[in-house]
């Protein structure tokens, strides 16, 4: 149930008790944490410590070996997390041969699109405007991650999962990340990332969780 | 939020975009149930009567074969780049998103099969009956196998050089398929009745377009866990 | 009703298992055995020969129990698989996966009886027979299972493929039966039927029924030592594993 207190609402996402496990091998957790509307939260922790799974299972792709989700304060099976999420993974989910337009307009066609964005306004919104017509093929890695990430802000969606937003970008494309996610933010939904720690979320101090393979602490 | 059916054309119209962007390989298919109609007459010799015996039994393993070759094409792809996530993330129903990708697939990999068989079976001597019945029960028979092939595909995704265990998942479930499709076309070719055959192919045809996209969908989930 | 889910839930943990498993096999190896033994005396030596085959249809007293354990393995292995995915049970999992190389062996000894049951029948080592090539089909489904399960890294992710697979089977195994028939039928003129005892004598029935329940509890005896080596894989780094395996150093040999 979540903590009464009549002064906020509940969480946009909190996660209690989450741990996974491979081969019964840990990799994370237990770990419990919660996210408010207009927070971005940085996950930190080494490699292998499961960042990419933690962000994966609060996706909704891959299921906890134990622990539970709540969204709003309800609890929510997996499939139920989808919809309400945006998930930027290390692949940019873009497909080589088409037009970022061409992928942007799949992707609005499959997630929806947020209200007064479209295909052509998302991809301005990440400065990538020239390069509508051209194959994704033609461009460089940092061009694909705002691709990927105009993706992310025209999905009507209240929580972003990015999973390495800052890797391949160069000094403008780090300052978008942080653009978006301070609009974001201000809207009032909420961003979880990961990242290595060398190009952080500058915006005011960000809360930070640290995964371990055996327990993790909110900060 | 976008309607289903916006979301199905949306998977459509990808798919045959990124089709056509690579029309060349289209063609592999064809190419391949050409070779392997054409080895029969060098391992058996190029007498008329013999080849004309199993002509229908051949073209329909060619096809058989040259679509399993491409059935890796399936997911490949939208896995190694990360769209399939993207697919499996929607708020759509992924059994019928998965259902649009298989109908392009077979559309593109099966349909130009289908067009070409009554020349592969002429290059077989096969009888008139037979030849008009080929594609006939090849286009029963090919969504069939498209469908079961799906979910196979399904559960190896992602593996690397996955076609061998592939060929041995799905080969005893294309048994069925196989024996109902040619052994239609036998029939016609020896003068018997060949509807019963057809019919029940139908029937699990019917089912497997049921049964298949939400197979396919829970194997998917399985194996991107 | 509580009282029996409580004991299913106890049963279904590892060590308690493990335990129950050890203590179950050997009996079932035992009895086994010594029910095959008197099943294949009777077959072998106190059954009358066949009015038509001589004494060359004696092998059926194993051929015939061997195909149905081919599909009691099978049937047993796809209960257990829907089990896992449905209720996530990992002993079912275990139970699943180490049903399958049991159930090949079983259609392999079959195929091979057939082929030797042929040889003075027929004169040919195969048959096309209907239910020889449902057999041939059935063990190509078996090592798809196989090999699917051995493919996958994660050992439960690979059970759960695997036994998602051998579900799709349990669906297409009727299908390919009576496709199987449907085409015997239709090739009639080129195959030869295979011919079984239509009215079987008691003194033959006896020692098949015998052979059966044989079978059934030598395959119990496997399955379940081969679930007490999955238990162990599986829970490799758990505090009961350690324990039994430095009971086992402790004790100067293999337990």
């Amino acid at each position: 149930m979540p903590i009464p207190d009549s002064l906020e609402r509940p969480p946009l996402l909190e996660a209690r008790g989450l741990a996974f496990s491979r081969n019964d091998e840990p990799i994370f957790g237990p770990v419990d944490f919660a996210l408010h509307e207009g927070e971005v939260v940085l996950v930190e922790g080494d490699n292998g410590a499961g960042k990419t799974t933690l962000l994966r299972i609060l996706s909704g792709l891959l299921a906890p070996t134990e622990g539970e989700i709540r969204l709003r304060g309800a609890p929510l099976t997996l499939r139920d997390l989808s919809p309400q999420v945006s998930l930027l993974s290390h692949q940019a989910g873009l497909k080589l041969d088409l037009t970022p337009i061409e992928n942007l307009r799949f992707a609005a066609g499959l997630h929806g699109a947020r209200a007064g964005m479209s295909p052509t306004t998302a991809l301005a919104g990440v400065n990538l405007s020239g390069y509508a017509d051209e194959p994704v093929r033609h461009l460089s890695a940092g061009q694909r991650k705002r691709v990927a990430l105009a993706r992310v802000l025209m999905a009507p969606v209240a929580l972003w999962l990015l999973d390495e937003p800052y890797a391949n970008l160069d000094r403008d494309g780090i300052e978008l990340v942080n653009r978006l996610l301070e609009n974001h933010a201000n809207r009032g939904g909420a961003a979880l990332i990961t990242s290595h720690g060398a190009y952080a979320y500058t915006s005011g101090t960000p809360r930070r969780i640290r995964l371990h393979a055996r327990s993790g602490e909110p900060a | 939020m976008s309607s289903t059916l916006s979301a199905c054309g949306a998977v459509l119209r990808r798919d045959l975009t990124l089709v056509w962007r690579r029309r060349g390989d289209a063609a592999n298919p064809l190419l391949f149930a050409l070779m392997v109609v054409a080895l029969f007459p060098f391992a058996l010799g190029p007498e008329s009567a013999q080849l004309q015996r199993i002509a229908p039994g051949v073209v329909f393993v060619a096809v058989l074969l040259a679509g399993l070759l491409a059935l890796d094409t399936l997911f490949r792809g939208d896995y190694e780049d990360g769209s399939l996530e993207q697919l499996v993330l929607s708020p759509h129903p992924l059994p019928l998103l998965l259902a649009c990708k298989i109908a392009v697939h077979w559309l593109t990999t099966a349909l130009p099969l289908i067009l070409i068989s009554p020349l592969l079976g002429e290059m077989l001597h096969i009888t008139p009956e037979a030849r008009w019945l080929l594609p006939l029960g090849l286009l029963l028979a090919t969504p069939l196998l498209s469908l079961i092939g799906a979910v196979c595909v399904a559960l190896t995704v992602g593996m690397h050089r996955a076609g061998m265990l592939l060929a041995l998942l799905v080969l005893p479930l294309y048994v069925p398929a196989l024996i109902f499709g040619a052994g239609a076309c036998m029939a016609a070719q020896a003068g018997l009745p060949y509807l019963a055959p057809l019919l029940w192919l139908s029937a699990a045809l019917v089912l497997a377009l049921v049964l298949a996209p939400l197979a396919c969908a829970a194997a998917l989930r399985i194996s991107l866990a | 009703m509580n009282t029996l889910a409580l004991w299913f839930h106890r049963i279904g943990s590892p060590p308690t298992a493990y335990r129950l498993a050890g203590r179950i096999t050997p009996w079932m190896y035992g009895i086994g055995a010594v029910l095959g033994a008197v099943a294949l005396y009777g077959g072998l030596v106190l059954a009358p020969p066949d009015y038509q085959q001589g004494d060359a249809y004696r092998i059926i007293f194993i051929h015939v129990p061997s195909a149905w354990m081919s599909l009691f393995a099978y049937l047993f292995m796809a209960a257990n698989a829907f089990v896992a995915l449905v209720w996530r049970i990992k002993l079912s999992e275990i139970l699943a996966m180490a049903s399958a190389p049991i159930g090949a062996a079983f259609t392999l000894v079959t195929l091979v009886t057939g082929a030797l049951w042929g040889k003075p029948m027929w004169g040919t080592w195969w048959t096309w027979d209907a239910r020889l090539t449902s057999e041939l089909v059935l063990l190509f489904l078996y090592l798809g299972v196989i090999g699917l399960y051995h493919a996958i890294d994660d050992r439960r992710q690979a059970a759960r493929a695997a036994g998602f697979l051998a579900l799709i089977g349990i669906v297409n195994l009727p299908i390919v039966h009576f496709s199987v028939n449907w085409w015997n039928t239709l090739h009639q003129g080129s195959t030869v039927r295979l011919l079984g005892p239509s009215k079987i004598d008691a003194a033959m029935a006896w020692p098949l029924l015998l052979m059966a329940l044989a079978t059934h509890l030598w395959f119990f005896g496997s399955v379940l030592a081969r679930t007490r080596n999955g238990l162990l894989e599986l829970d490799a780094g758990k505090e009961w594993v350690r324990s039994i395996a430095l009971q086992g150093e402790s004790a100067g040999g293999s337990a």
